[in-house]
C-alpha cells in the first residue's frame, strides 16, 4: 500500500529475493502489500482475508508464512523469498516449480505460487520421503479450488525426491 | 498421434508464468493514476433507503468521489439484466425486477452495494467508507425459497407477486400421471439441493479506465467471456457504445461459473472512472465476495420415479423451488429450467417425465450458474431416485441401472434432449472393475471388524454440453447466440496465431488449441501461440462455461484451420506450379500429388506475403481466416462414478476410501488436462456433499460469510483419485470432442450421498453429509457394525 498524503508514515527495509528492499508505508500495510504493491512482485496472491487460503505464502527467514498475517514493519532486517526468488529469472526452474507443471499440479495458477512455497517448507522439515497422508496433512492451510489436490500431491512428491541432491534449496536465489 | 497433437499429454504451455509468479491476474495490473473504489454493502436483508449522507465521507483525506443509485440513475446508468427468457405455464414472461448496480431506494440483501467511494488509495477509500451515514428501515425478510411464496411472506420486489418470478413445466402431466398409475413401485425423496458459494480462490476484480481524448472505455476484469461482458455493458446498461468499450479479461484464477456474470462493481468501476477522471480499480475482498458473488444452487424438490414389476422406470416427475436470490443475475433463469429439467432422464429409457419448477426470489445474494449449472440438481434427483428404488425393491443397484440404460442411439428423450452417442454399460462396466465391486461385502466385512460403516454409491450421469446450438436455444427464451469463433493467422515466417472467443481460466486453452492446430498443420507446437480475452484482439466469441470451448470453440478453430489449408493449397499451387486440385497436405508439407515437387509449410506462408508467384488477380496475398461455429447439437458426455466411504459410527465421520471415475467424454485432446478437469469437479462435487453449504439466518444474514464458517474442500477431505475414460465419438461435431469441465461436479455428490446411505442403513440425509448431519442420522437408525 503507498503511504497516503499526509497520512503517518514509517520506514522498514528487508531483504527480498536477496536484493535489500526499503519502503516508505503507511504502518498498517501487510507484507503481502509491501510485496504486490510497493515492490511489484505480484507473484504472491491474495485469496481470503482470514488467512485460511495460502495464496500468500512466502518465506520469512528460511520459514513459510502467510504474507497477510503479518505487518510489513513487524519484518525489520528480515530476509523474505517469495516465487519470484526461487529460481533465477531466466534460468532453470527450481525442483518443485518443475514438478508441479510436469505433474499439472496447477490449473488456474492462482494457489499456485502459495502451494509452492508451502510444499518447499515441506520438504524442509518433512525431508524427501513425503506419502499421500503426509502431504494432504500439511496442506491444511492452502485452499486450490482447482484442481481437487489430486496432482497437487502428486507434484509435491515428486517435487520432494528432486529436491534431493539437488542444490537449489529455499535459499537458491540468494 | 504425434508427441504434442491431438491426443497428447502435453505439458501446458501457459504453465511457466504461473509457477514463476509472473501470471497477470487483474489485480496484478496498475494503471498510471489508478485510483480506488470501495463498496458501501447493505447490512441488512431488506430495507428502505431512507436517506445517504456523504458529506463526511466526501470530506475525509484522498476522497476523490462518494456516489450512490441516485446519481448512477442521474447519469443513466441501465441495470443489469437477466439474458434468458422463461416463460411461465399460463404464457406470462418472468418477472424481472429492476436490478440497478447501486441500490436505489431499497436493499434486498445483505452485500447489495449502495454507495460507492473513490479515494486515492484503497485505505482512504476504506476509511471514508465507514463515514457514509445511511438510515434503513429495516423490512422483514426471507431467506428460505420454500418459504418465499408462502402467504405473510415479505413482498421483495412489486412485480413479482408472492416472490415468483416464473411457475414453469415441461413433459405431459397427465401422461406421467397415467404412467404411475400403472406402477408396482414408487420411490419417492424430499431432496434439498444445498446452497453453494463458488469461490473461484482469485477474488473477482475490475479496473475501468476512461479516454476523454478518444472517448473511449476500457475494462479490465475477472470474467469469463470478455465479450457478453461488453454486449450487456454497452447495449443494456449504456455506458458506451460497443466499439468504444474494450474489454480485457488478463489471467483469470477460475471461475466455476462465478465469472460468467455481469455484475455491480464491474458497471461502477468504469461509470466511476469517467466521473473522476481517473482509472479505477475494484478487487474484492473474500468476504465481500461471499455477498457479492452469485451463488450457486438452492433447489428444494419433491421428486417421484415410478417402476414396474421388473424395475423398468415408467416414469419420473418432480416439483422444483429454485432460489434465485435477490435479483435475476445474467443467466439465472435458464439454470433451473432448460439446464436442468431437460437432463431428468438422466442415462435411462424414462417413456414420462414431467417437472414444474417455481423460481423464487429471496433476501439473498442472487444465484446463478456454478459448475454444472442445473444438471448436478438433475442428475442428484434421478440417481438418488434409482439408488433409494433398487433398495426398496431389493435390487441391485447397478443391475437396475443396466436394465434401464438407453441403449440405442440417437435417442429422444420426453425432455427435449436426443442424446446422440453413448455407450453408458461400457463405463458402469469399467467402473465397476477399476472399483473392484466384487471385493465391496470383503471390505465391508474388514471394515466391520474395525467398527466401521463401509458403504458404496454410483452415480452414472449424463450431461448437456457443447453449449449450444443457437437456434435451439433461442427458441427456448436465450437471449443470445452461443456458437463460437475462431481466427487463425499465420505470419510470414510460417508461426502461427490462434484467435478465439473461448476464454481459459485454469482450462489450459493456450496448450489444447495449439495442439488442434500443431496436429493439423504439421508444425510445432512451439510456434503457435494462443490470443483469447481481449474484446480489441478477438473480434467476438460467446466465452467458456457449460463445457463449451472443445467442443464448440475448438471446432470453429478445425473450420477456420480448413480455410487456411484451403487458401494454403492455391498458394503451393503456384509456387510448384501445378493445378490447386493436385496439392496434397501432409506433415506440414505441400506436395504435388504423383511427384516428388514439395513446398514447406514456412516457404508457403511466406509465398502468401511477399506474393511474388501470383498476381493480384489470381489470388488475394496473405494468410489469415476466420470462423463462426454454431453447434447442430448438444453433446452429451457421461459415465460412471463410484464412490466408496466408510462412517466412523462414534463421530459421524465419512472418510472417503475410493473413488473411481469412468467418463466418455469422446475425443480427448489432452487427457492430462482433462484428467485436471474430472480432479477439481469431483472435489466439487465432495464438497457439496459432505461439507459445503450457504447457510442465511432467519433474517437473511450469511453465517457462513468466510472460509472460517463456509467449508471448502481441502486435501485431507479428498482420496486419491482413480480415473479413466471410454470413448464413444461425438457424431455432432468435427473432432468428435463431447466436453469434460463439469462432469466431476455433476456425478460426485449422488454418488457420496449414495455411499454414506449404503453404509448408515438410511436415506434421510441431507447435504451437506457433516459428521453432526451422519451422526443425527444414525442415532434414528442405530445400525451398528456386525462384527462378521
Ligand atoms: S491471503 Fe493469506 S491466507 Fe489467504
Ligand atoms: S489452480 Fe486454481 S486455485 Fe489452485
Amino acid at each position: 500500500m503507498a503511504a497516503q498524503k499526509g497520512a503517518q508514515t514509517a520506514t522498514v527495509s528487508m531483504t527480498v529475493n536477496g536484493k535489500p528492499v526499503t519502503g516508505d508505508i503507511d504502518p498498517r500495510t501487510l507484507l503481502v502489500q509491501f510485496l504486490r504493491e510497493n515492490l511489484r512482485l505480484t507473484g504472491t496472491h491474495v485469496g481470503c482475508d482470514t488467512s485460511q487460503c495460502g495464496a500468500c505464502v512466502v518465506h520469512v527467514n528460511g520459514k513459510a508464512i502467510k504474507s497477510c498475517t503479518v505487518l510489513a514493519l513487524q519484518l525489520e532486517g528480515a530476509d523474505v523469498l517469495t516465487i519470484e526468488g526461487l529460481a533465477p529469472p531466466n534460468g532453470p526452474l527450481h525442483p518443485m516449480q518443475e514438478a508441479f507443471r510436469e505433474n499439472h499440479g496447477l490449473q488456474c495458477g492462482f494457489c499456485t505460487p502459495g502451494m509452492i512455497m508451502t510444499a518447499v517448507d515441506m520438504v524442509r522439515r518433512k525431508g524427501h520421503d513425503l506419502d499421500d497422508r503426509t502431504i494432504r496433512e500439511e496442506l491444511e492451510g492452502n485452499i486450490c479450488r482447482c484442481t481437487g489436490y489430486h496432482n497437487i500431491v502428486k507434484a509435491i512428491a515428486a517435487g520432494a525426491r528432486a529436491m534431493r541432491g539437488s542444490a537449489t534449496t529455499s535459499k537458491a536465489a540468494e | 498421434m504425434s508427441a504434442t497433437g491431438i491426443g497428447a499429454a502435453v505439458r501446458r504451455k501457459e504453465d511457466r508464468r504461473f509457477i514463476t509468479g509472473t501470471g497477470h491476474y487483474t489485480d496484478d495490473i496498475n494503471r498510471p493514476g489508478q485510483a480506488y473504489a470501495y463498496f458501501v454493502r447493505s447490512p441488512h436483508a431488506h430495507a428502505t433507503i431512507k436517506s445517504i449522507d456523504t458529506k463526511a465521507a466526501a470530506a475525509m483525506p484522498g476522497v476523490l468521489a462518494v456516489l450512490t443509485g441516485a446519481e448512477l440513475a442521474a447519469d443513466k446508468i441501465g441495470n443489469l439484466i437477466c439474458g434468458w427468457m422463461i416463460h411461465s405455464k399460463d404464457g406470462s414472461p418472468m418477472k424481472m425486477a429492476a436490478h440497478p448496480a447501486l441500490a436505489n431506494g431499497k436493499a434486498c440483501h445483505v452485500g447489495d452495494p449502495v454507495a460507492v467511494v473513490i479515494g486515492e488509495t484503497l485505505a482512504q477509500a476504506r476509511d471514508a467508507a465507514e463515514k457514509v451515514k445511511i438510515d434503513y428501515a429495516v423490512l422483514p425478510a426471507v431467506a428460505d425459497p420454500a418459504a418465499a411464496q408462502k402467504p405473510g411472506a415479505p413482498q421483495i420486489h412489486d412485480i413479482a407477486p408472492k416472490n415468483t418470478i416464473y411457475q414453469w413445466s415441461l413433459g405431459d402431466a397427465k401422461a406421467v400421471d397415467v404412467a404411475f398409475k400403472s406402477a408396482n413401485h414408487v420411490t419417492k425423496l424430499d431432496i434439498i439441493n444445498n446452497r453453494l458459494v463458488p469461490n473461484a480462490i482469485e477474488p473477482r476484480a475490475a479496473i475501468g479506465e476512461y479516454d476523454s481524448g478518444a472517448g473511449t472505455f476500457t475494462l479490465w476484469n475477472t470474467t469469463q467471456n470478455p465479450h457478453v461482458a461488453r454486449l450487456v455493458i454497452a447495449a443494456f446498461i449504456g455506458m458506451a457504445p460497443e466499439h468504444k468499450l474494450r474489454v480485457i479479461a488478463p489471467d483469470v484464477g477460475g471461475g466455476f461459473g462465478s465469472k460468467i456474470f455481469i455484475y455491480p462493481e464491474e458497471v461502477v468501476a468504469l461509470w466511476a472512472a469517467k466521473r473522476v477522471g481517473r482509472p479505477v480499480k475494484w478487487v474484492a475482498e473474500r468476504s465481500e465476495a461471499f455477498l457479492a458473488d452469485a451463488h450457486g444452487r438452492d433447489h428444494v424438490t419433491h421428486a417421484e420415479m415410478a417402476f414396474d414389476a421388473e424395475g423398468k422406470i415408467l416414469g419420473l416427475r418432480a416439483k422444483t423451488i429454485a432460489n434465485l436470490g435477490a435479483y435475476m443475475s445474467t443467466f439465472s433463469s435458464s439454470v433451473p429450467t432448460y439446464l436442468y429439467a431437460t437432463l431428468l432422464s438422466g442415462q435411462y429409457e424414462i417413456p414420462q417425465i414431467y417437472c414444474e419448477v417455481d423460481a423464487v426470489y429471496t433476501n439473498t445474494v442472487p444465484v446463478d450458474a456454478y459448475r454444472g449449472a442445473g444438471r448436478p440438481e438433475a442428475t442428484f434427483v434421478v440417481e438418488r431416485l434409482v439408488e433409494v428404488g433398487a433398495r426398496e425393491m431389493g435390487q441391485d443397484p447397478a443391475e437396475l441401472r443396466r436394465k434401464n440404460f438407453v441403449k440405442k442411439f440417437p435417442h429422444q428423450t420426453p425432455v427435449i434432449m436426443m442424446y446422440d452417442a453413448g455407450d453408458y454399460n461400457a463405463s458402469l462396466k469399467r467402473a465397476m472393475e477399476l472399483a473392484d465391486y466384487k471385493g465391496f461385502a470383503r471390505r465391508k466385512r474388514e471394515s466391520a471388524r474395525q467398527g466401521k460403516l463401509r458403504g458404496i454409491g454410483f452415480s452414472t450421469y449424463i450431461e448437456a454440453c457443447g453449449i449450444a446450438p443457437s437456434q435451439a436455444v433461442g427458441s427456448l427464451g436465450a437471449g443470445v447466440g452461443l456458437w463460437e469463433s475462431a481466427e487463425v493467422r499465420v505470419n510470414p515466417t510460417g508461426s502461427v496465431e490462434i484467435l478465439t472467443g473461448s476464454h481459459a481460466h485454469g482450462q489450459g486453452h493456450e496448450t489444447t488449441f495449439a495442439q488442434v492446430a500443431a496436429e493439423r498443420l504439421g508444425i510445432p507446437i512451439d510456434n503457435i501461440s494462443v490470443v483469447h480475452g481481449d474484446t480489441d484482439k478477438v473480434q467476438f466469441g460467446m466465452g467458456t462455461y457449460g463445457s463449451r470451448s472443445g467442443a464448440v470453440g475448438m471446432s470453429a478453430l478445425v473450420k477456420a484451420l480448413d480455410k487456411i489449408e484451403a487458401k494454403a493449397k492455391k498458394v503451393a499451387a503456384h509456387m510448384l506450379e501445378a493445378a490447386e486440385g493436385d496439392i496434397e497436405f501432409k506433415d506440414g508439407k505441400f506436395s504435388v500429388a504423383g511427384t516428388d515437387k514439395s513446398a514447406a509449410w514456412g516457404d508457403v506462408a511466406l509465398n502468401a506475403y511477399i506474393a511474388h508467384k501470383f498476381s493480384g488477380q489470381e489470388l488475394e496475398p496473405g494468410l489469415k481466416e476466420g470462423a463462426f461455429y454454431d453447434p447442430t447439437n448438444f453433446t452429451f458426455p457421461a459415465g460412471c462414478h463410484i464412490c466408496e466411504v466408510e462412517v466412523d459410527p462414534e463421530t459421524g465421520n465419512a472418510d472417503i476410501v475410493g473413488w473411481t471415475a469412468v467418463d466418455d467424454f469422446g475425443v480427448v485432446i489432452n487427457p492430462m488436462i482433462v484428467e485436471g478437469q474430472v480432479h477439481g469437479g469431483i472435489a466439487q462435487g465432495i464438497g457439496q456433499a459432505l461439507c459445503e453449504g450457504a447457510v442465511y439466518d432467519k433474517d437473511g444474514q450469511l453465517v457462513t460469510g468466510s472460509f472460517m464458517d463456509y467449508c471448502m474442500p481441502r486435501a485431507d477431505h479428498l482420496p486419491p483419485l482413480k480415473v479413466d475414460m471410454t470413448v464413444t465419438k461425438c457424431p455432432s461435431n468435427p473432432l468428435g470432442i463431447k466436453g469434460c469441465g463439469e462432469a466431476g461436479a455433476i456425478a460426485a455428490p449422488a454418488a457420496v450421498i449414495n455411499a454414506i446411505t449404503d453404509a448408515i442403513g438410511t436415506e434421510q440425509l441431507a447435504m451437506p453429509a457433516t459428521p453432526q448431519a451422519i451422526w443425527a442420522a444414525l442415532q434414528k437408525t442405530n445400525r451398528m457394525p456386525q462384527a462378521a
